[in-house]
């Protein structure tokens, strides 16, 4: 009997640490995606000036319209949040719905964004204008391909939910899911402050 | 008509195939090349075995020894376009135009450099540390043992593609590291600098994931009882070459990707107009570039402490010092990248700065040299092949180490740069430095990989072939570097008074040859006589650090207990106080076997193979199917399973039957 408890607290241990290290695997990753933003930013910051006759950011940025974006992924930032605390409750309904909530929001978001680039490239300004244009549409585009690529994780997710219930793999994805959202929302506040404020008082 | 075989073939035509004698015959050699190999294995019918044992294997010993044949392979090719190169010069004088025309000649030139740096001296810094580290930090294996395969196959992916371009179009003749504008569309409108990009961004993204992936091993996976300052130094150097391709592989990514975004869909990052920035290429490609020359070397530095202590019988000089050595080249490495383009013009501070930062980092290699010497200081010394390979680094790394620091006064700079003085300098840094000590490596771990030794005297006869060959090659170059020989020539007048030192130059290549002829000829013989050169202790060179306390070969299991620890060179310590092996067997969790990083790396080729030639259709769907193979991926929740304590203990006591026989043999 003993030997059955120990053995069973064994393979908890295992199973925590494996988690904690996938964790920490991911926080290394998400850092090497960061310093991958870092070189878009460093190459906007090099070259935002070089407008070749083209629109400068004073010319094309609507602050009103960037704002109503950011509160889209701001808000699915705290909403994916109460997913997670939901996940904890292994309350599993509270967490679909609460990654609904989040999920919409993402899309609204994107779909804000491929609305904007749509219309900067049917005025004529898209990335074969300027070296300005090209380096915003490579930074703010990087950030929403990786947006797309969280909304699709968060898709399948959803659906595992609903198949599977929150199973402890589940939950440890979702933990990852919820890091890399939370970090992309840290990736758009500092592109909302330094291409969209900055941009907008023609700095 | 037409615009439907674009969109289906896109740049892909008959008239891409090779035109010209010597492509054709590079083209047929590599095709006839792989058709022999194919045929071999369907006609040994080996292919089931090599699907089971070896393409989806997990273990980390395994991908080790793969990524290790890719390299080797890899080295040939790779050398015999030095050869290539080598001859040209010796014999392009006044009115000879050698064998190769400017173009070929510039993408052989292209072409050594990419698959020396990433797919030779990468290849063999990956395979070492996935055949060593797990086993030297008492783990049983990589933290991520399925992302580990998925980086080995995207590595092989990235391969696959630079070789095809000797079939199917041609390679980038815009130098090893591509510098716009000359690499934009407009003046390298072929394919060429697309499969450039494309082989380098996907083997680019496997040697990320594993930076991440050793870093988590080296940090989550160590041995109960190793805290950080008890871990063997190899283990340390990888840590910090980890940390290195952490910080410094996604600027390549990106880098890579804004020339391809140039090339594809017409923005102006590098171009030439369109307010581009060409300079602002060479800074990111040099910030990764720069700190991929210490990802290279540091792992090969942890070679030979732990060769040096090993051969001198004594404990490594100077361990803390050695350990705040690697992190203070780890911090610099990110502060020289400048001293590459000194004459950008960014005026005499920046020079300066970047310039006394270059000198500086020669101090924490300096204490380095410094502390492996006084380990050899009254040591007992055993001049086996592996320590001929560290002493003959000492002596050319020296060389060249100086030869840098003259180079880190811009004004000297200015003088030598884009000569042949730099092109010495470089290869007395890799071939001296990392390639020495993968060589040692090798010699040194084969045992434990293979169960067996490698033939000594003729190693021997490699290593000296090699530093001799080595320094006849580059010494001449030093010289012609400061006549004012520039890199990448492919002609030049007779009237220079150079060719003397390239046909110098060229029999260097002659000897280093024929190291490499007993290299290959050490590894025949030695699997020939792979009966008597049986490893029977598991510890064949009196060794200190844990790998050395399990049977050679190393089961894939590793250890059958996993092992405490308490002090450094925990073997040795071990040894010393008598302490005897303990056959104790415990439940062991081991990765299952997949397949899917074959698919995974299959659909990147595809992925970059769609990019280069413009079947976007193509690059979407298979992009696509990768998508799709990390769901079906997910969806196993189950991917270990566990190998109990008593078929354990059933393995074991077969493979010590197996010895008795081997040693009945001997």
């Amino acid at each position: 009997m003993s030997t059955a408890t120990e053995a069973n607290g064994i393979e908890i241990r295992r199973e925590r640490e494996a988690t904690e290290k996938t964790v920490f695997g991911f926080w290394v990753y998400l850092m090497t995606d960061c310093v991958l933003f870092a070189s878009l930013f460093a190459v906007y910051a090099v070259i935002h000036g070089n407008t070749f006759g083209g629109p400068s950011g004073k010319d094309i940025f609507k602050l009103p319209y960037v704002l109503m974006e950011t509160f889209a992924l701001l808000t699915s930032s705290f909403t994916c949040g109460l997913a997670m605390l939901a996940a904890q409750r292994k309350a599993k309904r509270q967490v679909l719905f609460w990654l609904g909530v989040t999920f919409s929001l993402g899309l609204t978001f994107l779909c804000l964004e491929l609305n904007e680039f749509h219309h900067l490239t049917s005025e004529g300004n898209s990335w074969r204008r300027s070296g300005f244009l090209s380096s915003y549409f490579t930074l703010v585009g990087t950030h929403g391909l990786h947006i797309t690529f969280g909304l699709l994780w968060m898709a399948i997710m959803m659906i595992y939910i609903w198949k599977r219930g929150l199973t402890d793999t589940v939950r440890k994805r979702l933990t990852l899911l919820s890091l890399f959202w939370h970090f992309l929302d840290v990736i758009w506040i500092f592109i909302f402050t330094i291409v969209y404020l900055y941009g907008s008082i023609g700095l | 008509m037409t615009q439907f075989a674009f969109a289906l073939l896109g740049r892909l035509s008959w008239s891409q195939f090779p035109q010209d004698a010597i492509t054709r015959g590079g083209a047929a050699g590599i095709v006839l090349g792989l058709l022999f190999v194919l045929a071999v294995i369907t006609y040994l019918r080996k292919w089931k075995w090599l699907w089971k044992e070896w393409f989806t294997t997990q273990d980390p010993k395994r991908i080790g020894v793969m990524y290790i044949i890719v390299a080797l392979v890899m080295l040939l090719r790779g050398g015999s376009d030095a050869v290539l190169m080598r001859t040209q010069q010796a014999v392009s004088v006044g009115n000879n135009y050698g064998i190769l025309n400017s173009n070929h000649f510039q993408q052989i030139a292209s072409a050594h450099g990419t698959i020396m740096i990433f797919f030779v001296a990468m290849g063999l810094m990956f395979g070492i540390i996935n055949l060593v580290l797990p086993l030297q930090i008492g783990a049983r294996d990589v933290a991520f043992p399925f992302l580990n395969a998925t980086s080995f196959w995207l590595f092989f992916a990235g391969m696959a593609l630079v070789n095809s371009s000797l079939v199917i179009g041609d390679f980038s003749a815009a130098g090893w590291l591509s510098y716009p504008p000359l690499s934009e569309l407009q003046y390298s409108p072929t394919v060429g600098v697309d499969y450039w990009i494309w082989s380098l961004q996907i083997a680019g993204v496997g040697s990320l994931l594993s930076g991440i992936n050793f870093l988590v091993t080296v940090l989550r996976m160590r041995a109960p009882g190793m805290s950080l300052m008890k871990m063997p130094m190899f283990a340390w150097s990888v840590l910090g070459s980890m940390s290195l391709v952490a910080f410094a592989f996604p600027i390549l990514t990106v880098t890579l990707a804004l020339l391809a975004l140039d090339r594809t869909i017409g923005t102006h990052f590098f171009t030439a107009g369109g307010g581009g920035n060409a300079m602002m290429y060479v800074n990111l490609i040099w910030a990764w570039g720069h700190p991929e020359v210490y990802i290279l070397v540091l792992p090969a530095f942890g070679v030979y402490s732990e060769i040096v202590a090993t051969y001198a019988r004594k404990k490594l000089f100077g361990y803390t010092s050695m350990v705040w050595a690697i992190w203070i080249i780890v911090l610099l490495s990110f502060t020289v990248w400048l001293h590459h383009f000194f004459t950008m013009g960014a005026g005499s501070n920046v020079n300066a700065f970047f310039g006394i930062m270059t000198a500086v980092i020669a101090i924490p290699t300096g204490v380095k040299i410094f502390n492996w010497l006084f380990t050899m200081h009254r040591g007992r010394i055993s001049f086996k092949s592996p320590m001929l390979w560290f002493m003959g680094f000492v002596v050319t790394f020296t060389i060249g180490g100086v030869a840098g620091v003259l180079m880190s006064v811009p004004i000297i700079d200015y003088q030598v740069h884009n000569s042949l003085f730099l092109v010495a300098h470089f290869h007395m840094m890799i071939v001296g430095g990392v390639l020495f000590g993968y060589f040692a490596a090798l010699t040194y771990w084969f045992p434990k990989i293979f169960g067996f030794r490698l033939h000594e005297k003729l190693g021997t006869y490699a290593f000296w072939f090699w530093i001799s060959g080595f320094l006849t090659a580059f010494i001449p170059l030093y010289i012609l570097g400061f006549m004012g020989a520039t890199r990448r020539l492919d002609h030049y007048s007779a009237s220079l008074g150079w060719q003397p030192l390239f046909i110098v130059a060229g029999f260097g290549v002659v000897l280093i040859g024929i190291g490499v002829g007993f290299q290959v000829l050490q590894l025949v013989v030695s699997i020939w006589q792979r009966n008597e050169r049986r490893d029977l202790s598991g510890d064949p060179w009196n060794g200190r650090t844990l790998e050395w306390s399990v049977p050679s070969p190393a089961p894939f299991y590793n250890f059958t207990k996993q092992p405490v620890v308490t002090d450094r060179d925990q073997f040795w310590v071990d040894k010393q106080s008598g302490k005897k092996r303990r056959t104790e067997y415990e439940d062991i969790v081991l990765p299952k076997n997949s397949g899917l990083s074959v698919a995974i790396a299959a659909c990147a080729f595809m992925v970059g193979f769609g990019m280069i030639w413009h079947m976007y259709w193509l690059a979407l769907l298979m992009l696509f199917g990768i998508i799709t193979t990390l769901v079906v991926r997910s969806m196993n929740e189950e991917p270990e399973y566990v190998l109990t304590a008593r078929e354990v203990e059933k393995l074991d006591h077969a493979r010590i039957r197996k010895l008795k026989e081997y040693e009945a043999y001997q």
